[in-house]
């Protein structure tokens, strides 16, 4: 039943930063479990789309609904929608002057009112599933990129949210570090996490992703299944872009 | 002329009977200072006009005037007000020790809060932006992430304050105060030796100033130590 119906949907949501429009009527439907990777060139507004599906951008028109709520000036929804989305940063933002564990417990304690105990039970246990679990009373800053994303990553899991939202997980870290943050990413999928990821990674699209959608000038201009989306792709923007991206 | 060292190290005892008063004065307007601050850091900070403006404007009389006027406004001026005199802060009013902690503070009050400002919009957006996306509020976001990280951002310039503050005291003597410069002058008066006083005078506030600075270094370790690992 619930699987007929989508946890996130995006109806004709547009969205101006002054004069420029970062995004066109944009639709999306997102079933749960699904894994949606978005890509397109810089400025496409991939970013922008992700950011407003937890309000951390407004939308000016159009509907946007998570969960069966939707996104308006009401702070209840709001509230609802980010307890039901996880999201990671391009440059990690964690809490630079917190030990890990106290990163991972900080939104338990104050946004869960988990005692503290279990709250470090909690982030004990996640920081074990992205495998950094010796690092829980370092400081952000003694850890490698990859082990920060990895933080990062556990921060948002630990709230138990039904979807996660990736912007650009990958972008900042240096090339070494990048395939143990797309593992850790994978195994979330194949657990069956529900998950919109913007990413240059081909790669993990193509072997993770059930559907991509191809982002340009702030619309989708294509959204497909990855072995059509790289073999077939219907427009001729796509076709650029692909050509551009997998050129070497 | 005769210079003598023997009167600089001499004096410094007589000197110390003043210190107490300079140290209260210090530590009395540091700390209603910093309250000022932080209130009107919230205020500046708010987005509301009707509290924003104010802050401004009072930032901007008691940065933009010397310290020294304000004492002589609020020790020789409020008294020629009748309502001041009828008043219930007379008592305190016409204590010269209550003007000096008033000016100081105020003064204290609108630099220390846009050091405060410094900090606050020093912090990383995106800590913030991450807080907001766990479902944090705005208000604790404030408390357990703007708050601390602004405070050791702001350290080394509030140091810097406490010092200058330090100095400010000085002029407390101008109002009758026998502060550290109080005592000083009197002994001035007495020895007619204004050198070696007054060197004297200098080398205590000297030490005072070096233990502030030691004592804020240490702090500014200690709340620095998550940043330390990386370079």
């Amino acid at each position: 039943m619930s699987e007929e119906k989508p946890i996130i949907v995006l109806e004709n949501v547009c969205k101006y930063f002054g004069n420029f429009k970062a995004l066109t009527d944009v639709n999306l439907t997102v079933q749960k479990g699904a894994r949606i990777v978005v890509c397109g060139p810089s400025g496409s507004g991939k970013s922008t789309m992700i950011r407003c599906i937890n309000r951390l951008e407004e939308h000016d028109s159009g509907r946007i609904i998570v969960a069966g709520n939707e996104l308006t000036d009401a702070v209840k929804n709001i509230d609802a929608v980010r307890r039901e989305v996880g999201m990671v940063f391009q440059s990690f933002n964690l809490f630079p002057h917190l030990k890990v564990v106290d990163n991972l417990t900080l939104a338990l304690k104050l946004v869960r009112k988990v005692g503290k105990p279990e709250a470090r039970e909690i982030a004990t246990r996640y920081l074990e599933r992205v495998h950094i679990p010796d690092q829980a009373d370092k400081y952000p800053s003694q850890l490698s990129g990859g082990q920060q994303q990895r933080v990062a990553i556990a921060r948002a899991l630990c709230m138990n949210p039904e979807v996660m939202l990736f912007d650009e997980p990958t972008s900042a870290l240096d090339p070494e570090m990048i395939s143990e943050v797309l593992d850790v990413m994978t195994e979330l999928a194949e657990e069956g996490m529900t998950m919109i990821c913007v990413t240059h990674e081909m790669g993990f699209a193509r072997s993770v992703a059930d559907q991509i959608a191809f982002m340009d000038a702030g619309e989708i201009v294509e959204i497909a299944p990855p072995s059509e989306f790289f073999q077939n792709p219907r427009s001729e923007r796509t076709k650029l872009f692909l050509s551009q991206i997998l050129s070497h | 002329m005769i210079f003598e060292f023997g009167l600089i190290f001499g004096s410094i005892p007589k000197m110390l009977t003043g210190l107490g008063l300079t140290l209260q004065l210090l530590l009395l307007s540091s700390f209603i200072g910093l309250v000022l601050a932080v209130i009107t850091l919230l205020m500046r900070i708010s987005g509301r006009w009707f509290l924003v403006a104010p802050a401004v404007v009072y930032i901007y009389i008691f940065r933009g005037t010397p310290i020294l006027v304000q004492i002589f406004v609020i020790y020789y001026g409020l008294p020629q007000f009748e309502f001041i005199r009828e008043g219930v802060f007379w008592p305190f009013l016409r204590e010269p020790f209550w003007c000096c902690i008033l000016a100081l503070s105020l003064n204290a009050g609108a630099y220390v809060s846009e050091i405060l400002r410094g900090g606050v919009l020093g912090v990383d957006k995106g800590a913030q932006e991450a807080a907001s996306a766990l479902g944090i509020s705005k208000t604790q976001s404030f408390i357990y992430i703007t708050t601390p990280i602004a405070i050791r951002l702001s350290l080394p310039a509030y140091s810097n304050d406490i010092i200058s503050m330090t100095k400010a005291t000085a002029l407390a003597s101008t109002v009758t105060l026998l502060d550290m410069t109080g005592v000083a002058r009197t002994i001035v008066a007495q020895t007619f030796a204004p050198y070696e006083i007054f060197i004297s005078a200098a080398i205590i506030y000297m030490v005072i100033a070096w233990m502030v600075q030691k004592g804020f270094g240490m702090l500014e370790r200690r709340m620095s130590r998550y940043i330390k690992a990386t370079r």
